[in-house]
C-alpha cells in the first residue's frame, strides 16, 4: 500500500525553539490518523509544514510519492492536500456557496475570456460549481440558507462549511485542525459520522484533536507529540496504555503509575 | 441525524432584502436602463459644454470600473491608479503623433504598454498588504507623472498636443463631440459589463477569496500572486484604454492631468459607490465626476459644498451608496425538494 502522506524526520525551528523536532509518520488511503499532544507540542506547526505555510528547517514531506517540501501552499494543494484551520478561516463576507466554490478553484474549466463573453463553457462551468457546492454542503449535513454571507452563520455551521470547502478540493489527503473544538456533544457525534463518511470516499484524514473521546473512537492510529517529538504511536488502546503519554498529559508522579493501571 | 441540534435557526433576519425597489435594482435590465439614459442624455442637453462634461464622466466611469477590479474585488489599495491612464494616454498620443495614425490603431501598443505597467507595478508589491501597498502605489503614481514631466518624448511639462482623433474616414469624424460621446459611452458600457462579468466568475471569486483571506485562498490551491497580478493587469488595461479615450477627448495629454488628486478621485468614486459592486461604482463615478458640475451655481464654494456632501455620505453610509451584497439565490425548488426528501429519510 503506497502512502498518501509520508513525513520523514520533519524539523522546524523558530529562532531557538524547535517546534517540530524530528517527526516521522505516514498516512494511507482510507486511514484516519489523529495527532494529539499538549498545547504547544508542535501539532499545528507540523500541519503548517505539510501544507507549505511554514518551510521546514529539515526533513521531507512526500505527498502521493511527490516531494513537496518547501513548496508553495497552492502547489501543495494542487498535488492533493486539503485542510481546515484551527480558528475558522472562511471568507466571511462571501456566501456559503462561494466559500465552498473556493475549494473547486483548481478544476473550474473556465478562464477570464469565457467569463467576459459568457461562453457556453462558462455557463456549464458555473452550473457545475453551484451543483457541486450544494452537493458538498449536503454531504456535510449543512442545512439552512446557502445564499447568505457565511458570517451570519453559527459557529457549528461555519465549521461544516469549512469542511465542505476542504472536501470540495477533492484531495486524497484531508488535514483537520481541531475540527471538534467548540462543538457540543451531538455536533461532535455528527462530526464523527462525517469523518467516517469522508474516509469511505477513499480520503486519508489526519486530524489534530483535543477531545480524547472523539480521538479514541475515530482514529485507527494515534501519534502523540510533545515538545515537537513523537513520543508514542499506535492504536488507541496502545496509546492509552503508554506510560510516556500519561506522563505527557498528567505529569510524572506517584499517581502516574496508578492511572496507567486504570486506563 | 437528530434535529434538536439544528443550529440553522439564526434569530436574526438573514435573508436577502426583498422590497420591490431592491428587486428592481438587482434586475438584469438595469444596465440597459442606464445605457439608455446615457444614450438619451444628449437629447436633453447637447451644448458643447454638456457633451464635454458627459464624455469626461463616461471616461471617469471607465477608470472607476477598472480600479474596482483592483480595490473592490481584490482588495489591493491602489493610490496611484491614474498612472495606468497616463501610460495609456501617452502611449496612444506619442504613437499617433509620430506616425500620424488615428488613435484607434494605437490600441494594441497601448494594451502591451499597460500590461507591462501593470506587471511592473504589480510584481514588486505582491508581498505587501494594505498600508504598505498604498504607499508604494502612491509612489509609482507620482514617479509616472514626474517621469512624463521630464522626458523629451512625452513633451515635458507641456505634454503632447494635436493628437489625431480616434478614427476618420470620409465625412465621418469621430472627433465630432456627439460622435465621440457615443463612441465613449459604447466602449465604457462594454468594459463596465466586462468588469461586472469578471467579478462573477472563477477569477472574480478568486480575487474576493484573496481579499477576504489570503492564506485560506492559498490553501485551496489559489496562486495568490498570479491572481493579484491579474487584478493589476486588468485594472491597468481598463485604465490604459480610459487613457486612449481621454487623449481622443482632449486631443492633448499633459502631466497635470495625472496628479495624485485624480487617483484619489477615482478611488473616492469606488469607495463612495460601494467597493466590489459594479453598479454602485458606476453611480459613485457619476456622482464624483458630475457633482462639481451640477454644483456650479455655488461658484467658488462648489468644492466646499461637494466636500461636505462626501463627508455626510461617508458618515451615514460608510459602506458606500450601494455596497456589494453577499447574497445569491438559494437552490432551485427541484433541489430543495431533494433536500427535503433527504431530510425526511434521515
Amino acid at each position: 500500500m503506497t502512502a498518501i502522506l509520508e513525513v520523514k524526520d520533519l524539523q522546524i525551528a523558530f529562532g531557538g525553539v524547535r517546534a517540530v523536532d524530528g517527526l516521522s509518520f505516514s498516512a494511507h488511503e482510507r486511514e484516519i490518523i489523529a495527532v494529539i499532544g499538549p498545547n504547544g507540542a508542535g501539532k499545528t506547526s507540523a500541519f503548517n509544514c505539510i501544507t507549505g505555510f511554514y518551510r521546514p528547517t529539515s526533513g521531507s514531506v512526500l505527498i502521493n510519492g511527490l516531494d513537496t517540501t518547501g513548496k508553495r501552499p497552492a502547489d501543495i494543494a494542487a498535488v492533493g492536500v486539503s485542510r481546515t484551520f484551527q480558528n475558522l478561516r472562511l471568507f466571511p463576507d462571501l456566501t456559503v456557496l462561494d466559500n465552498v466554490r473556493a475549494g473547486m478553484h483548481l478544476y473550474g474549466g473556465q478562464n477570464w475570456a469565457d467569463a467576459i463573453f459568457h461562453t457556453p463553457r462558462f455557463k456549464r462551468s458555473e452550473a457545475m460549481y453551484t451543483e457541486e457546492a450544494h452537493r458538498w454542503l449536503d454531504f456535510v449535513g449543512f442545512e439552512g440558507a446557502r445564499g447568505i454571507p457565511v458570517r451570519n452563520l453559527s459557529y457549528g455551521q461555519q465549521k461544516r462549511v469549512e469542511i465542505a470547502r476542504a472536501l470540495a478540493r477533492k484531495a486524497e489527503l484531508l488535514l483537520l485542525d481541531e475540527p471538534a473544538a467548540g462543538l457540543n456533544y451531538s455536533e461532535k457525534q455528527q462530526l464523527l459520522a462525517l469523518c467516517r463518511r469522508i474516509r469511505d470516499l477513499g480520503t486519508a484524514i489526519v486530524l489534530i484533536e483535543h477531545d480524547m473521546g472523539l480521538v479514541m473512537e475515530l482514529s485507527e492510529r494515534i501519534i502523540v507529540m510533545n515538545f515537537g517529538r513523537e513520543i508514542a504511536v499506535g492504536t488507541p488502546a496502545e496509546v492509552k496504555a503508554n506510560p510516556a503519554v500519561i506522563e505527557a498529559y498528567l505529569g510524572k508522579d506517584d499517581e502516574g503509575a496508578q492511572s496507567n493501571g486504570d486506563a | 441525524m437528530s434535529e434538536n441540534v439544528d443550529t440553522t435557526q439564526a434569530p436574526r433576519k438573514i435573508g436577502p432584502p426583498r422590497s420591490r425597489i431592491s428587486r428592481l435594482l438587482e434586475s438584469r435590465q438595469l444596465g440597459w436602463v442606464a445605457l439608455a439614459g446615457a444614450v438619451l442624455a444628449p437629447f436633453v442637453t447637447a451644448t458643447p459644454y454638456a457633451l464635454n462634461v458627459m464624455t469626461t464622466a463616461a471616461i471617469f466611469v471607465m477608470l472607476a470600473s477598472g480600479l474596482n477590479i483592483v480595490v473592490g474585488y481584490c482588495g489591493l489599495l491602489d493610490l496611484g491608479y491614474i498612472a495606468f491612464m497616463a501610460v495609456g494616454a501617452y502611449t496612444a498620443g506619442i504613437i499617433s503623433r509620430s506616425f500620424d495614425l488615428p488613435l484607434i490603431f494605437t490600441i494594441p501598443a497601448v494594451l502591451v504598454m499597460t500590461v507591462l505597467a501593470g506587471l511592473i507595478i504589480g510584481a514588486p508589491t505582491l508581498r505587501l498588504r494594505s498600508d504598505y501597498l498604498a504607499i508604494v502605489t502612491l509612489g509609482f503614481g507620482e514617479i509616472t507623472r514626474i517621469t512624463a514631466n521630464n522626458l523629451a518624448i512625452t513633451g515635458g511639462p507641456s505634454g503632447i498636443f494635436g493628437i489625431p482623433g480616434l478614427l476618420k474616414f470620409g465625412n465621418f469624424d469621430m472627433q465630432e463631440p456627439a460622435v465621440l460621446y457615443y463612441v465613449t459611452v459604447l466602449v465604457v458600457a462594454v468594459f463596465v459589463l466586462a468588469s461586472a462579468r469578471l467579478g462573477k466568475s472563477r477569477l472574480g471569486r478568486a480575487w474576493r477569496f484573496v481579499r477576504e483571506d489570503e492564506d485560506a485562498a492559498e490553501a485551496m490551491g489559489i496562486h495568490t500572486y498570479k491572481v493579484k497580478l491579474l487584478a493589476y493587469i486588468f485594472g491597468a488595461i481598463w485604465g490604459g484604454l480610459g487613457g486612449v479615450l481621454f487623449a481622443a477627448h482632449l486631443s492633448a495629454v499633459s502631466p497635470q492631468s495625472f496628479i495624485f488628486l485624480q487617483s484619489a478621485l477615482v478611488l473616492m468614486a469606488v469607495v463612495l459607490g460601494g467597493m466590489g459592486n459594479m453598479r454602485g461604482v458606476v453611480i459613485g463615478a457619476l456622482v464624483i465626476s458630475l457633482g462639481p458640475e451640477l454644483l456650479r451655481n455655488l461658484a467658488a464654494n462648489r468644492y466646499l459644498g461637494f466636500g461636505l456632501l462626501l463627508v455626510v455620505v461617508m458618515v451615514f453610509r460608510p459602506q458606500g451608496f450601494w455596497p456589494a451584497r453577499g447574497y445569491e439565490p438559494e437552490r432551485r425548488t427541484v433541489g430543495a425538494d431533494d433536500a427535503a426528501v433527504v431530510r425526511a429519510e434521515g
